[in-house]
């Protein structure tokens, strides 16, 4: 039989770790061309700001669905768009607020442009990705849900999101989770309802259906009026795409979005580490378990000649 | 005999030239005031003068795109609409689904492919967008109240008015569950 060596040994692992690296290479070569892109008939929302008057309905209607605890000011307050957080940026989704409108003085525009910031409910989500537990799923109707009852409040998701969404209840000392928009999955969106916002705004901002009927009405939108929008629908490929997404007549990275996410699902970037994590875990202790017992026989049947 | 052919046939072409002048005159005979109110929730319901908007459009058409039978203001719609087809109602709510979203509504676009307008307005974001649209353009009141009181349902929705947060009541930990 063949002595198991160091040198043997070594060969065997650098073998392995090429075969390893190989099914890392297609992997890699299949996320640049193919893309999970979303449930066929998923849900979503095309957000048109051209529309909106900042009138805070939306932010009313979901404090109302959401059972949602009093607010600051009153939703007819329109100094809330002053407000400024750290690095003067404007408010964002909060534990009471999942969702908020940002005012923004666009120079050279006629009146302010607002801005309705929720959950974009992601085709494939970081916060799902980023967490240990599986608090998230993305449901076939398009929500981005999670259950608060396996929240361990570890906040991945919050650092993972691309769009700063979820938010966390800082306000309870014994069981803080994650808070953040669910499209109104639980009371509405399961039973075919369009989430509380979009029905409750009265300037029809916001057009609910069939995300792919969504993405040929955007651009209808813009090829039937081009001088009234940018030509870029936000969210149709940003991050592998949205549930969310927006029209503008005001470049998007104008008015707070992040242009430079890329076009590929955060997962993308991790799921070749990801992937090897169950190996390492499972298959090596075997391996070299088996590595181990096949070097060490010789010597233990040895043993047992020499106490024999 | 012939002269008399002749001013016939004279008052028959001023009849036809005069003829979208008649047209336009009937429509300012539409209503006076126009109370609409079939979407109120939180507000009051609107009372519309009608008449006095007349006044204010340059054409019916401005409003009603072509029901009226007038050419549409807007060129893509012109592009199939151009001489204005006049259709049998002509208020918003005709056309404007006041259950835009619900999935009868959804499934009724999409059960037909051949449809254009796919992406129409309902009511309620017709009524606000040609509303709003036109008083932003013209100055004329853009205040959610000054077209509709809120009610107190409306205020409860809004917490505001005798449901506003006490000031100072949260400290921004207001949260909890």
């Amino acid at each position: 039989m063949k002595k198991l060596n160091r040198r043997s040994f070594l060969k065997g692992g650098l073998a392995g770790g090429a075969a390893i690296a190989a099914v890392g290479t297609s992997k890699q070569a299949l996320a640049g061309t193919h893309n999970f892109g979303g449930y066929p008939d998923s849900m979503g929302v095309l957000v048109d700001l051209t529309k909106c008057v900042g009138c805070r309905t939306c932010e009313a209607a979901c404090n109302k669905e959401q059972n949602l605890p009093e607010p600051d000011k009153s939703f007819d307050d329109p100094s809330v768009f002053e407000e400024r957080r750290e690095g003067g940026l404007p408010r964002r989704t909060t534990e009471k607020a999942y969702t908020v409108v940002q005012k923004y003085d666009v120079p050279g525009r006629e009146h302010p442009l607002f801005r309705k910031v929720q959950c974009n409910h992601c085709n494939e989500p970081a916060c799902l990705t980023s967490c240990f537990v599986n608090a998230y799923k993305k449901t076939p109707e398009g929500a981005v849900i999670y259950d608060k009852t396996v929240c361990v409040g570890c906040r991945t998701c919050m650092v993972a999101c691309p769009f700063y969404i979820p938010a966390y209840s800082y306000s309870s000392p014994t069981n803080p989770v994650i808070k953040k928009c669910i499209m109104c999955y639980d009371t509405r969106l399961k039973f075919g309802r369009p989430p509380a916002c979009v029905e409750a705004c009265p300037q029809e901002v916001m057009t609910f259906g069939k995300r792919k009927d969504l993405l040929k009405l955007a651009h209808q939108r813009i090829s039937d009026k081009p001088d009234a929008y940018v030509d870029h629908v936000y969210g149709e490929n940003e991050v592998g795409g949205t549930a969310w997404m927006y029209l503008s007549d005001v470049p998007f990275d104008k008015i707070g979005y992040d242009t430079h996410l890329g076009t590929q699902p955060i997962i993308s970037y991790v799921k070749e580490f990801l992937g090897m994590v169950p190996m390492v875990l499972t298959i090596w202790p075997a391996l070299f378990t088996g590595f181990h017992l096949l070097s060490n026989r010789k010597d233990a049947a040895k043993n047992e000649e020499n106490k024999s | 005999m012939g002269g008399r052919k002749k001013t016939l046939l004279g008052m028959a072409a001023l009849m036809l030239l005069t003829a979208p002048l008649a047209a336009q005159s009937w429509a300012a005979e539409g209503p006076g005031t126009v109370e609409l109110g079939s979407l109120a929730n939180y507000y009051s319901a609107v009372t519309f003068d009608h008449a006095m908007h007349t006044g204010v459009a340059a054409s019916c058409a401005e409003c009603h795109h072509h029901t009226t039978g007038l050419a549409p203001t807007d060129p893509n719609c012109a592009r199939c609409h151009k001489a204005g087809d006049k259709a049998n109602s002509v208020a918003c709510k005709s056309c404007h689904s006041d259950k835009r979203f619900s999935a009868e509504d959804l499934a009724k676009i999409e059960g037909n492919p051949q449809l254009h307008h796919k992406g129409k307005l309902g009511l309620k974001g017709a009524y606000h967008q040609k509303c709003l649209g036109c008083h932003t353009a013209m100055g004329g009141p853009t205040g959610c109240q000054d077209c509709h009181t809120r009610n107190d349902k409306g205020d409860a929705i809004f917490h505001s008015g005798k449901y506003a947060p006490a000031p100072g009541a949260s400290d921004g930990h207001g949260g909890g569950h």
